[in-house]
């Protein structure tokens, strides 16, 4: 399926409802200003995020520089080189990666997505087949498609500026439920990814047949 | 801060480098926010929200479930700053500190873009066949929701 496609034709489904509805309902009125309202309100909510947006860019900058990122790559480094078998631990793809993942929790999304890209085209140099996924890819995009953040930095100042008493208190919940999220994630997307075994898997898939785990991503 | 001093970075000058990368990226999103608030706003106005929002509360209202967050639930996987849009209007009508604006935040705190990433990513390295990415993908988003709600429900 396009994703692409997608998502203009449903921006375009979403404004023939929006008139079809209007018009039915007598509410054409309503509607017209419905358009106006709409460009105003995207306009204060571009002010509202503003602050924040460059603000946080700029302090995520500092973590970064600063080597705290690296840090923070050493710890994750184990557990993702389980779940990226065919990818070795020393290799280009492997760093961005771990980078974009590091980015990720620390709530600077993008900042992540340059890792992200690099890893991508990292890892489709080891594609056989270069317009179908692998399943470290698979692995990896659903990754970024479940948030990791640990502090929502933009909710919690969007709940603060709209008069919350405690903007943090669904931090727990936030929490849960991103792991939730994640485990069902990455367990479905392992789980498929064995059921297709070596039948997407990077240039190693033959040498992981014979039970091996040999890396060739130097 | 601290760490970035003591290791003797350049603090302020990575903070400007960092700041503009952010203005970069939100100058990126004005026409996607633009187009999708007022999209979204017309939904609204044309009274369609309400039609399908009553269409889904017999189901919603068997599972406990509030039909507030229908439409941000359905938008978040597509559009990030469409949900941001739909998170405010919850805050403005119910606010943040209600149950519906708790499940609500929850929910756009621990869920994604999905279709943005798998668009992003596939497409940069031109892969056209993404297999079971997206199912999966959206399948972590619905697991978030139940969640949000059972969550905050409990605990909060």
């Amino acid at each position: 399926m396009d994703v692409v496609f997608l998502i203009n034709y449903l921006w375009g489904i979403m404004i023939i409802i929006s008139i079809v509805c209007g018009i039915l309902t007598g509410n054409t009125q309503q509607l017209s200003s419905g358009v106006m309202n709409g460009a105003e309100k995207a306009a204060k909510l571009l002010i509202t995020l503003f602050g924040v947006m460059v603000f946080w860019s700029g302090i995520m900058k500092v973590a970064e520089k600063s080597g705290l990122t690296k840090q923070l790559v050493k710890v994750l480094s184990p557990p993702l080189k389980k779940l990226f078998p065919d990818i070795d631990s020393n290799s280009v793809a492997f760093q961005s990666i771990c980078m974009n993942i590091s980015a990720n929790l620390i709530g600077v999304g993008n900042a992540a997505t340059p890792f992200g890209l690099k890893a991508m085209s990292e890892m489709q140099k080891h594609n056989l087949k270069k317009d179908t996924a692998t399943d470290s890819m698979v692995v990896f995009v659903v990754m970024n498609t479940a948030s990791l953040q640990l502090i929502p930095a933009t909710l919690g100042y969007l709940r603060q500026s709209y008069g919350s008493k405690n903007p943090f208190e669904i931090l727990p919940c936030v929490i849960i439920c991103s792991v939730a999220a994640l485990t069902v994630a990455l367990v479905l997307a392992k789980s498929i990814n064995r059921l297709t075994r070596g039948k997407y898997s990077s240039s190693n898939e033959n040498k992981r047949y014979k039970g091996k785990p040999v890396k060739l991503w130097k | 801060m601290l760490y970035g001093m003591i290791k003797g970075t350049k603090i302020f000058d990575s903070f400007i480098e960092g700041a503009l990368e952010g203005l970069h990226t939100l100058y990126m999103i004005i026409p996607t926010l633009t187009g999708l608030v007022v999209a979204v706003e017309m939904l609204s106005q044309s009274g369609a929200i309400d039609l399908i929002c009553n269409a889904v509360t017999l189901v919603a209202d068997f599972f406990g479930f509030p039909k507030e967050i229908v439409p941000m639930a359905a938008l978040r996987p597509i559009s990030g700053s469409g949900a941001t849009a739909i998170l405010t209007n919850i805050f403005e009508n119910y606010g943040p500190d209600s149950v519906v604006g708790k499940i609500a935040s929850a929910l756009a705190g621990s869920t994604e873009t999905t279709f943005y990433a798998v668009t992003l990513y596939f497409g940069s390295v031109g892969i056209t066949k993404a297999r079971h990415t997206l199912w999966v993908g959206l399948c972590a988003d619905f697991t978030a929701l139940v969640m949000a709600i059972v969550t905050v429900k409990l605990m909060l």
